[in-house]
């Protein structure tokens, strides 16, 4: 269906090609997973599939890309639109009209489709999406989930033979990732579709693919069978660091298959309760968590409320940070996590409540002194750059600060070591640009520093890093609130977690507490070790080090 | 076998529901034909009997006929915006004077210019005729804005894009584009301006401008990449199936036909010009730039999903508009001074029959349009609520 016959792709002033020389067959009604690091090159290669790299996004294409006997030489991404359906990264910066009907029929109505056949396509997609609900409204007013659904819809009116998913859950909370996943396993198994997905998050979609391609991000690719090709990669989800712990062959993919090779490290871990598993943590050393309310509150937080217009986003809602705890708030999409972060801090709007941080209000303060108090890495976390350097970042963030001028600098060098000084904020990887934020912030030398969303478009490996910057941040005596909806982070790195919904904090516990009950929230581990309660596999790891 | 009663009764619900038209939005540009035929209806007039009439006309219909679409909700805007006019004229009025007619309210004191500003008065006496000539002045342009401002409330401004002629349609889809990229500015900018705060800007000077205008721009060039991605690998601007010197001669032609265009217009306006250069070019021009259209429209092979219909009841309203400019216009020509109403000598305005008849007839699409639909999911709770009972 895809064939790529010895493709390099390069851009100008690039000192190395994306892709060198890379030769794979996609077959008709494969599901085909592109994995690997951020920047690698996922996207490049999505987008050869249907000619956006090189017809739009310039540089050079050496080789040919063919799609269903179509070469991508010959023909631009609006003439193969009948045969390739694309979804980008963010659902709503793609949307062209502005209801869900009318976004539907806009490829059928270049295609210059018959306004019956258009008609009744559209009715079959509503169907088949379980969109007919929401057929009239305006797309703004869609839940994440259900704009991302609609943006397949969009794709498949066309009838294509291929769909290209370019990351279609990394904003979305797991409930809505397991909606949109699960509608494109459909599209495989019921009508045969082709599809090219790329994901982070593999632990989501890697049970369902047929094929891998890995993107190493030299320009090299492996391709194989998902288990082959997740043995040989050094960074994958729990389940493969499970089965590479457990000795399991050959590598399961699924939970199911995994909690079939499963019963005997179960057995393994039995006498080990999860305090005995505290306990072995501590003597390891590189303690991973920490109880709960050990150490003095670094923020008290009040009957929190936060109201846009007859809207409540956050209501009533009391909190207590801990100095030297990381705590994580995850919820739906819209439960009001980042309007409390921002409430929290001073600087979003609060209709109600009070919080005192080292005795005093950041909502009082002016902002430079807020940030003193409470730090904020906001979702976008890019908007807070503005100058043209690194470097000239980090000498404003000092002078804003009132810090030694090297501070920023500093910190960032501890954070992620060799980030170049004349680099451009906008060059840089997301993991990068996530740290030079977080520095600019620290900058400041805030006692509690809030997180929205910062795992957003991390690889596996700055994820991990993020994850040792955090702990080291608590181990400083800062209080660490963040907001997520990655379920495997936050069971590395937390050791609390709250859930909201709808304004209000619904569980409120220890990360094992809250995170191994939930049926949508529990980490893999936890769901291949059940009933026993463990989150990560550092934990099991860990244990299983400990004499018995 | 069935039962009479109830046979008798569903024979007459089907009667009573056979002249029952079904919820429809109406053609937008028949909304538009019908507002701009009441907004050059009053165009002709300063009669405020008349203005005011046109204006309840146009609240009338609104009232009845629009939707709940984020856009409809836009009317009292309108209106305010209008009364807003009406009181800016009287007050520059009152300011800078006006002194004809006898009728002196109040006499403010005068400020003496300096002689340049010949001809300029601040102060002075105030008359009642110079105020009503203000207010009828003002009455008029907020009629005409209000006029409008009805066309934009009754039909989705984006429905009105659809049905641009398929050569002017990249025209189009750019207009939908900017419309929707205005709001996303908006947010963008409340964004990165509670961003500023948590480094500690005020949001205020020069250098809080760059920090904010920066990331923003930098959003929307990342934004308007994206949908133009998009709209690429959806088909957008297809042009598989036309040979490259059809497209040259499209080019050739509407780029022709524009400058000719042009050139004609000047030659008409400028008698001076030799008259080859005048009507004929204007003409010819006009000539190409059509062809050019023509053919550019069969070069963009498009359709149109659920295409708006027009029937009967979208040429009633849009002939109830021109109704009303006709009967208007046509006031204007038998008995100019009803539509002009005096004031020195100072008088009553009256309402002239046909002007009148004519804004009347324009009330008629509150009737005419067929009833708008429902948002669905309330349409559904009320219809299973009914059958529940």
């Amino acid at each position: 269906m895809i064939r790529f016959e010895a493709v390099t792709v390069g851009y100008a002033g690039a000192a190395q090609p994306v892709l060198r020389d890379v030769d794979v067959r996609i077959d008709e009604g494969e599901l085909c997973l592109v994995i690997g690091p951020t920047g690698s090159g996922k996207s490049t290669f999505l987008g050869a599939i249907n000619g956006l790299v090189p017809h739009f996004t310039g540089g050079t294409l050496l080789g040919t890309v063919s799609v269903d006997g179509r070469d991508t030489r010959t023909h631009p991404p609006r003439e193969l639109a009948d045969v390739v359906g694309h979804v980008g990264q963010d659902p709503v910066s793609g949307f062209v009209t502005d209801l869900v009907e009318e976004e539907l029929a806009y490829s059928m109505e270049h295609l210059a489709l018959d306004p019956p056949v258009m008609r009744k396509r559209v009715e079959e997609i509503l169907d088949l999406l379980g969109l007919a609900d929401l057929r009239d409204r305006p797309l703004r007013t869609l839940s994440g989930g259900q704009q991302q659904r609609v943006a397949i819809g969009a794709a498949l009116t066309a009838h294509p033979r291929v769909l290209v998913l370019d990351e279609p859950t990394s904003a979305l909370d797991p409930t809505a990732a397991e909606e949109v996943i699960a509608t494109i396993t459909r599209l495989v198994h019921d009508l045969g579709m082709t599809v090219v997905l790329a994901e982070h998050r593999l632990e989501r979609v890697i049970q369902h693919a047929d094929r891998v391609v890995w993107i190493s991000g030299d320009g090299g690719i492996a391709e194989g069978p998902p288990a082959t090709i997740l043995a040989s990669v050094a960074d994958g989800p729990p389940i493969v660091g499970l089965s590479r712990l457990a000795g399991w062959e050959p590598l399961p993919l699924s939970i199911r298959d995994a909690r079939r090779l499963a019963p005997d490290l179960r057995r393994r871990l039995a006498d080990r309760t999860p305090d005995e598993r505290r306990v072995a943590t501590q003597t390891v050393g590189a303690s991973s968590r920490r109880p709960i309310g050990a150490s003095a509150p670094a923020l008290i937080a009040q009957g929190i409320t936060v109201a846009y217009g007859s809207l409540v986003a956050v209501r009533d809602v009391a909190l207590t940070l801990t100095a030297g705890g990381i705590a994580a708030i995850m919820g739906r999409n819209g439960s009001g996590k980042s309007s409390l972060l921002w409430a929290l801090q001073g600087s979003g709007p609060r209709l109600r409540g009070t919080v005192e941080v080292v005795g005093r209000d950041p909502a009082n303060l002016e902002p430079r002194e807020a940030r003193r108090l409470v730090g904020l890495v906001p979702q976008e976390a890019s908007d807070l750059l503005y100058l043209e350097t690194v470097g000239a970042e980090c000498r404003q963030a000092d002078s804003e600060s009132g810090a030694v001028p090297g501070t920023c600098r500093a910190l960032l060098d501890r954070l992620v070591p060799g980030v170049p000084d004349d680099a451009h904020p906008r060059d840089l990887s997301e993991g990068q640009r996530l740290a030079v934020v977080l520095a600019v912030q620290l900058a400041a030398r805030p006692n509690v520093v809030l997180l929205d969303e910062p795992t957003r478009g991390l690889d596996y490996a700055a994820k991990r890093h993020l994850a040792r910057i955090l702990r080291d941040l608590a181990g400083e005596g800062r209080a660490i609130l963040l907001s997520t909806h990655d379920v495997e982070f936050v069971a590395t790195v937390a050791d609390r977690v709250l859930v909201m919904a709808d304004g209000e904090i619904v569980a409120d516990g220890s990360a094992d507490d809250v995170l191994v009950a939930s049926p949508s929230f529990a980490p893999q581990v936890a769901r291949i070790l059940a009933p026993q309660r463990w989150l990560t596999v550092d934990d099991v790891a860990r244990a299983l080090l400990v004499e018995p | 076998m069935p039962d009479p009663r109830r046979s008798k009764r569903a024979e007459i619900d089907r009667a009573a529901n056979v002249g029952r038209r079904l919820p429809r939005a109406l053609h937008p540009v028949a909304w538009w034909i019908w507002a701009i035929g009441l907004a050059t209806a009053a165009s002709r007039t300063t009669n405020p009997l008349l203005l005011g009439l046109i204006i309840a006309v146009a609240a009338f219909v609104v009232s009845r006929r629009r939707t709940e679409a984020p856009w409809a909700r836009g009317f009292r805007g309108y209106l305010i915006a209008g009364l807003a006019i009406v009181i800016l004229r009287v007050v520059y009025r009152i300011l800078f004077g006006g002194d004809y007619g006898d009728h002196v309210l109040i006499t403010l004191p005068e400020i003496p210019l300096p002689a340049w500003a010949v001809g300029i008065t601040l102060g002075g006496a105030i008359t009642l005729e110079s105020i009503l000539a203000a207010a009828y002045d003002g009455l008029r342009l907020a009629t005409l804005i209000i006029c409008i401002g009805a066309a934009n409330v009754l039909a989705d401004p984006r429905r009105l894009l659809r049905s641009v002629p398929s050569a002017l349609y990249e025209m189009g889809a750019t207009l939908v584009v900017a419309v929707s990229v205005a709001p996303q500015l908006v947010e963008s900018v409340g964004r990165v301006r509670r961003a500023r705060r948590l480094r500690g800007g005020s949001g205020r000077g020069v250098r809080a401008l760059m920090g904010i205008l920066i990331p923003v721009l930098e959003d929307a060039l990342h934004r308007s990449l994206a949908l133009a991605a998009a709209m690429d690998s959806r088909g957008y601007g297809r042009s598989a199936h036309v040979p490259a010197r059809t497209r040259h001669l499209t080019g050739g032609l509407v780029i022709g036909g524009l400058i000719g265009i042009c050139v004609g217009a000047y030659g008409v306006l400028d008698e001076t010009v030799a008259p080859v250069l005048g009507m004929p070019m204007l003409v010819a021009g006009a000539l190409a730039a059509i062809a050019g259209f023509a053919l550019g429209g069969r070069r963009l092979d498009r359709t149109t999903y659920r295409p708006d219909p027009w029937t009967v009841a979208e040429s009633m309203v849009a002939a109830s508009g021109i109704a009303a400019a006709v009967l208007m216009i046509a006031t204007g020509l038998s008995d100019p001074a009803s539509l002009q109403p005096s004031l020195v000598p100072l008088e009553w305005p009256g309402l002239a029959p046909l002007a009148t008849i004519g804004i009347l007839v324009a009330a008629l699409p509150a009737w005419l349009a067929p009833p708008v639909q429902m948002p669905r999911d309330v349409t559904l709770a009320r219809a299973t609520s009914r059958a529940g009972t």
